[in-house]
């Protein structure tokens, strides 16, 4: 499974690169290739019901909660069959189904919203008396947002209530062209765990069976209500940070090294070397998502562009008029009232 | 709802000049209700409304224990529980993060931003989360948060109290924008806001707090895209919202006086703008004054302005008169203060020199 899960979320951004350099995919598209391990080792632990935020780096997140390959290819492509109809776009991945909160395009602006999943988990165990509500969210982020007003006043709010919120900072090194120990004090991130009272760890983000054992055991503390856990896993990403980055600051010498812990060959020999799967069906593995991806490009670009009359649906949620008058129904059963004051 | 006192166009004085009430309240038909301040107002219709369901939540910074730095929330904590009514730490950004958050999945929550112009704080929230996160998620999530707070001109608060933020937001897409004035429309504001599905900004002005009406003792709520009818009349449109609905009263009271007759509309809905009342308003006088407190620079007069030419050119006889306040923080000393924002005197000026 999470030999699967990896090589589904390493051949969806290879596919991902192909097609941007094709043309049918825009704007700003960041890869995920290397850091499948923290993907893959918090996520497939997480049960249904429970919240996943992230950043702009976010379709193998999707992917790894469990949002198609269709709907993701689809969104990237721009068409109204993806899973966000075609309006968020690479950066802004949400899928209200599968727990997954977004997809921001400003750093550190998904960790409050985590926060509030995490919030309401507590609300509907206190306040709603609902004893099942045990619902965790996982933040994803960087090494740069940890330098972010946001993240310290989240860390703050999050062990001041006990929060159920597991913190992932997945430090690639490198933000764009800025290298962690040129912008941060003190690197070692962990360590700002326990200076607001929660536990921080640090965990070797290339090897998913490491990454397992933290997130079973944070996840666990979270679900039992002892509240948040920081968590830095050291990984690496092998493109640049977006499609459109020359990535001209790394040094080879240290791509080279982390290219050699790649996360799913790294699995690959451990499985062989266990015993635990054989060259066969890890081809077969290879194969199935293959035609997985293939076969989300096909429906991406078989499937519709958004029509115009998309363009003011959704803007505002009260579908059926502005408010709600003296009598409790809606006022005005204005079917335009979606459109605002806009003219198209 | 009971008629003003006709009005003629030369010498009669009329002492009761200003007819008070809308027609979307049925005030008149209430002999009984209570009287209360609009700071009550406020907490009558947000104890109401988290009565009524349980995952209405407020989170502020003082809110809790401390009652509210304006009241609003005095006592909930007591009786809803710390969590419902949630202190939070001085991280507006976060705290508001929070609220979307809990918004997405599930939970309605009631942002108080202790004045307004600390929100400025929680401006990338409001403005990519709220606003954005229900479009851009393709309507898989709605956000049905409230942000409220006191904004405005106060008595010499000095400049960062004194913010009048509704032309920050208001071009934020997807967020409706709300300003009480009365304790009447208080109330039901913040219940329509509380019930809608849309992120509202309910926008509250520091002077206003301590107006005291009398309310229905029923329960009732106020629509949150209707403008008020204040006083009817056929001369002059004027619109206004906030406090300076009260300048415009006060100075409507010497108008009348002169012979004018006013027709004064509080605009209530912040956006979208409410061009239904205010169109047929516009049909029955051509004249348009806009009194408003906002800076005149992209200001709500501006915007009102521009969506009363595109709709109503054909109807107006004059340039549209906008009377805002001017585009300088607010100054501490009370001379400066008070030329800052638009004082009556001045709205009786332009009324004469609209109407001649």
């Amino acid at each position: 499974m999470l030999f699967e899960d990896m090589v589904l979320g390493r051949s969806f951004e290879d596919m991902c690169a192909q097609m941007y350099y094709r043309g049918k995919m825009f704007g700003f598209v960041h890869l995920y290739n290397g850091q499948e391990a923290v993907s893959t080792g918090f996520i497939k632990y997480l049960k249904e019901g429970d919240y996943v935020c992230s950043t702009y780096r976010d379709h193998v997140h999707a992917l790894s909660k469990g949002v198609s390959a269709r709907a993701v290819m689809s969104e990237l492509f721009g068409k109204a069959t993806g899973v966000c109809r075609g309006q968020g776009g690479s950066m802004h991945m949400f899928s209200k189904e599968h727990g997954l909160l977004g997809g921001f395009a400003f750093i550190g602006e998904g960790i409050p919203v985590a926060l509030g999943a995490a919030f309401k988990t507590k609300y509907e165990k206190e306040v709603l008396k609902n004893d099942k509500a045990d619902a965790v969210t996982v933040a994803f982020f960087g090494d740069g947002t940890c330098n972010n007003g946001q993240f310290f006043e989240c860390l703050n709010m999050a062990a001041l209530w006990k929060l159920p919120i597991i913190f992932v900072v997945e430090n690639n090194l490198w933000a764009i062209g800025m290298s962690h120990y040129r912008s941060t004090s003190d690197p070692e991130i962990w360590k700002k765990g326990p200076a607001f009272g929660m536990p921080g760890v640090h965990v070797d983000g290339m090897d998913v069976l490491k990454v397992r054992e933290v997130a079973l055991e944070s996840i666990a503390r979270a679900r039992r209500g002892e509240g948040p856990t920081l968590v830095e896993c050291e990984t690496y990403r092998f493109r640049g940070h977006s499609l459109a980055d020359p990535d001209e600051l790394r040094k080879p010498a240290e791509k080279a090294h982390y290219a050699a812990r790649d996360p799913i060959v790294a699995l690959k020999n451990y499985l062989l070397e266990h015993k635990l799967a054989d060259e066969a069906e890890l081809k077969s593995i290879q194969k199935k998502i293959d035609d997985l991806v293939e076969d989300a490009v096909d429906f991406a670009d078989a499937s519709p562009l958004p029509p115009r009359s998309q363009l003011l649906e959704n803007v505002f949620a009260d579908p059926k008029g502005f408010g709600i008058g003296p009598d409790g129904k809606y006022r005005c059963e204005d079917p335009s009232f979606t459109a605002g004051t806009a003219q198209v | 709802m009971r008629a003003p006192p006709s009005t003629v166009r030369a010498s009669k004085l009329v002492t009761n000049a200003v007819a008070v009430k809308s027609e979307t309240a049925s005030i008149a038909a209430t002999k009984s209700g209570h009287e209360l301040l609009l700071f009550e107002a406020l907490r009558e219709g947000l104890e109401e409304e988290m009565e009524r369901d349980p995952r209405v939540c407020v989170l502020g910074e003082d809110v809790g224990h401390y009652g509210g730095s304006y009241k609003v929330t005095k006592g909930l904590a007591e009786k809803f529980g710390d969590l419902r009514v949630l202190d939070t730490p001085i991280a507006e950004n976060s705290f508001t993060g929070m609220a979307v958050g809990a918004a997405m999945t599930g939970l309605r929550p009631i942002v108080e931003g202790m004045n307004m112009g600390f929100l400025l704080l929680a401006y990338n929230q409001i403005s990519n989360n709220c606003g954005m996160l229900h479009y851009t998620s393709g309507g898989q999530f709605t956000i049905p948060v409230v942000i409220r707070g006191p904004g405005g001109v106060g008595r010499q608060l000095g400049a960062e109290h004194s913010q009048r933020l509704e032309s920050y937001f208001q071009s934020v897409p997807g967020l409706q924008m709300v300003a009480c004035s009365t304790p009447y429309n208080a109330k039901g504001l913040m219940k329509a806001a509380i019930r809608s599905e849309n992120p509202v900004i309910l926008c509250e002005h520091v002077l206003l707090y301590n107006l005291k009406e009398r309310i229905p003792d029923e329960e009732y709520v106020c629509c949150l895209e209707r403008a008020e009818l204040v006083r009817p009349g056929k001369d002059v449109t004027i619109l206004t919202y906030s406090r300076m609905r009260h300048h415009v009263l006060q100075a409507a009271k010497s108008l009348i006086n002169k012979g004018y007759d006013p027709e004064i509309i509080d605009i209530i809905s912040l956006k979208p703008f409410d061009l239904h009342t205010i169109g047929n308003s516009i049909k029955k006088t051509h004249k348009v004054l806009i009194v408003e407190e906002c800076m005149r620079t992209g200001g709500i007069g501006a915007s009102l302005r521009a969506s009363i030419m595109d709709n109503f050119w054909d109807y107006l006889d004059a340039p549209i008169m906008c009377l805002s306040s001017q585009d300088v923080p607010t100054p501490y000393a009370g001379t400066l203060e008070e030329a800052t924002v638009v004082q009556p005197p001045q709205i009786v000026k332009a009324i004469k020199q609209l109407c001649g």
